[in-house]
């Protein structure tokens, strides 16, 4: 059994704590945020190097970023002499644009601290659920190797509850128009009488409904949650249950169950809570690609805390090879991330079709620097760091590749959510970091706290002799004899 | 000295062919070939056979292929003739880049696999005229045959490997 040690628990309650200060310090700074604070911030972008661009870029960045008041121009007709009605505007109401303008970055002020505990929460949430979708996989494809770290996966999905209840909570705000984050539940979108009037979310409004929203969010959450109950009350029931693998195969079951209904959530579950805030924007991939993103770092988030916990001695038969296997799972699912996002971004970059374009316009000019970074971060550094078959066995290795990819892939999610809530306001502060200490804070807790409850080893799973023979066949253990294989 | 005396000895079974090698080793001779019908998992690391570098060679190739296709993509829809076509930007490479991704992956596959495989024909001696190397045609269906040359220490060897279970051994003279 697993001690949960003082110090990390002291460690992972700081960080919860240190997490909650911020981010009710910058939700508390948010809403102090007035149109003059907007001006501004207004005046600081145009005095940029960029700022002179400003101009010319109104126009895309008018149709990129939904929420912008110019709603009632939207149509599609008005959006091909938008350039010159922009233009337009600017010379004759001048001053009646720049209050628009000043209200319009005053919404993606107040945005910010909720973007930033949207883009913790969702990635940290995606984690885990993919560790569960991972595990289910284990299960369902009767992995061998994977056995003496099933009670790992399983550990980390004990985060999936709280982050859960969270989630939920958000989108119940959400609805409640306590934030801006998703444009198409601002008043009058699909009210044609309103100045709001926005035609491309009123032909959306068949699934773009806060009930049908509300109810879909809470769909998926109960399912995830059920299986998780399930399969963690059941797996340690496999431990003790001697009835000729009778439950391991119940557990088989309900893990082809989720599975099938976990890609239909999933899918459904990203074009809801991200590309619902982009409402006049679509990708046919999307819900492949944020599955992508987070089942690398769910694979990373594995390896850290199996590496972590063989350190412990926590793992006995934990060895050289399953690391080395995790390390697999992160290098192709790191190509495999890049492979999706490429093809989403080629696609569209080759066509140029300006309703799909905006979306990468919107990145390209407002967020470079991390747009392309992460493609570094998240493709370039671990393939040349996980290429090499020795490398992939050494923990201290492993664990500065998958530094990168959590934080590439922290990045990606950000890159996802931030130019459509807060556009060009967007910096990494007190905000994203309290966030992000808040949810790892939690992950350590609820992860170790749920490891030390039961045995390490599932005594229970026919696999768990292969699994602890599991041998790659030219990885040499460390401590090993040449003549142990 | 190149030995002009070899012993072949034959096994039917790949775990006692194992054993055998571990045996031969342990009392320090060299064995200068083992042939098998199929893969046999761990005789490399038995017999203490150096890892092979072809993954490296691969890397380099794929890297080569990656140049080539970067080269290639440059010279001839950048700096040759500069066409605009379907409005791609073609006024440096960086920016019409994503549309020569397919081909520098693929030519970086096609570089790393191709030259790679040659790598191994050449090294492994391999062509299609070449006459084959087997010393009994019985090691390509169900035998096992360790080829150990003699230095004087006959008795000595053939002692030793009758113990390991053998099934037959021979003296051959090599040429």
């Amino acid at each position: 059994m697993y001690q949960f040690s003082g110090k990390l628990k002291t460690f992972s309650l700081a960080l919860i704590i240190f997490g909650v200060v911020g981010i009710a310090f910058s939700f508390y700074s948010g809403s102090q945020k007035t149109i003059e604070d907007a001006k501004h911030a207004i005046e600081a972008s145009n005095s940029d190097a960029h700022g002179g661009a400003h101009g010319e870029t109104a126009a895309p960045h008018g149709e990129a970023v939904n929420h912008d008041t110019h709603a009632e121009k939207t149509d599609k007709e008005a959006h091909a002499s938008m350039i010159e009605a922009h233009s337009e505007v600017d010379a004759v109401h001048g001053n009646s644009h720049d209050n628009e303008h000043a209200e319009h970055v005053l919404h993606q002020l107040q945005n910010r601290p909720w973007s930033a505990f949207y883009v913790a929460l969702f990635f940290s949430l995606g984690i885990t659920l993919l560790v569960l979708a991972f595990y289910a996989i284990q299960r369902v494809a009767q992995v061998g190797w994977s056995v003496v770290i099933l009670r790992v996966m399983e550990a980390i999905t004990a985060n999936l509850l709280p982050v859960s209840i969270i989630m939920a909570l958000v989108v119940i705000a959400s609805v409640m128009h306590l934030n801006h984050l998703f444009p198409w539940m601002a008043e009058g979108t699909v009210d044609p009488t309103s100045d709001n009037y926005d035609p491309i979310v009123d032909g959306k409004s068949w699934w773009m409904n806060s009930t049908g929203f509300l109810l879909r969010s809470i769909a998926y959450l109960l399912i995830w949650n059920a299986y998780r109950f399930f399969i963690r009350r059941s797996s340690i029931k496999e431990d003790t249950a001697n009835d000729g693998n009778k439950t391991y195969k119940k557990n088989y079951n309900a893990s082809v169950i989720f599975l099938f209904l976990f890609m239909i959530t999933e899918s459904m579950m990203s074009w809801d809570w991200i590309m619902g805030l982009d409402p006049h924007w679509f990708s046919t991939l999307f819900g492949w690609y944020v599955l992508a993103s987070l089942l690398v770092s769910a694979l990373t988030v594995i390896a850290f805390f199996t590496i972590y916990l063989r350190a412990k001695g926590a793992l006995p038969h934990v060895n050289d090879s399953h690391i080395h296997d995790l390390a697999k799972f992160m290098f192709g699912f790191s190509v495999f991330w890049t492979y999706l996002w490429f093809s989403q971004f080629m696609l569209i970059w080759y066509a140029d079709i300006p309703e799909e374009t905006t979306y990468f316009v919107a990145r390209f000019t407002e967020y470079k620097l991390p747009f392309l970074g992460m493609v570094v971060m998240n493709f370039v550094f671990p393939i040349l760091l996980l290429l090499n078959s020795d490398f992939k066995s050494k923990p201290w290795f492993v664990f500065i590749g998958g530094f990168v990819i959590l934080a590439g892939h922290y990045m990606d999610v950000f890159i996802m959510v931030m130019p459509s809530t807060v556009g060009a306001q967007w910096y990494i502060g007190i905000p994203e970091i309290s966030a992000l200490c808040f949810f790892i804070g939690l992950f350590i807790y609820t992860t170790l706290n749920a490891f030390s409850k039961v045995s390490p080893i599932p005594k229970g799973n026919p696999f768990l002799e292969e699994s602890k023979h599991f041998h790659y066949y030219n990885i040499e253990h460390s401590g090993e004899e040449s003549g142990d294989h | 000295m190149e030995a002009s005396k070899v012993i072949h000895a034959f096994y039917t079974d790949d775990e006692v062919l194992l054993d055998a090698v571990k045996a031969v080793k342990a009392e320090h001779h060299h064995i200068e070939e083992v042939f098998c019908p199929f893969p046999v998992h761990g005789l490399d690391k038995a017999m203490g056979l150096a890892p092979t570098k072809l993954a490296i060679t691969a890397f380099m190739y794929g890297i080569t292929g990656l140049a080539f296709a970067i080269w290639m993509t440059n010279y001839i829809m950048i700096e040759d003739w500069p066409q605009d076509i379907g409005g791609k930007p073609s006024f440096s490479w960086f920016e019409n880049m994503p549309a020569f991704v397919p081909i520098m992956f693929e030519l970086t596959v096609f570089f790393a696999a191709h030259l790679m495989v040659i790598t191994f024909y050449m090294r492994s001696r391999i062509w299609p005229f070449k006459d084959a190397e087997n010393p009994d045609p019985r090691t390509t269906d169900d035998h096992f045959l360790m080829e150990i040359p003699i230095h004087n220490n006959e008795e000595v060897l053939t002692s030793l490997l009758s113990k390991t279970g053998a099934v037959e051994i021979n003296i051959v003279d090599k040429h």
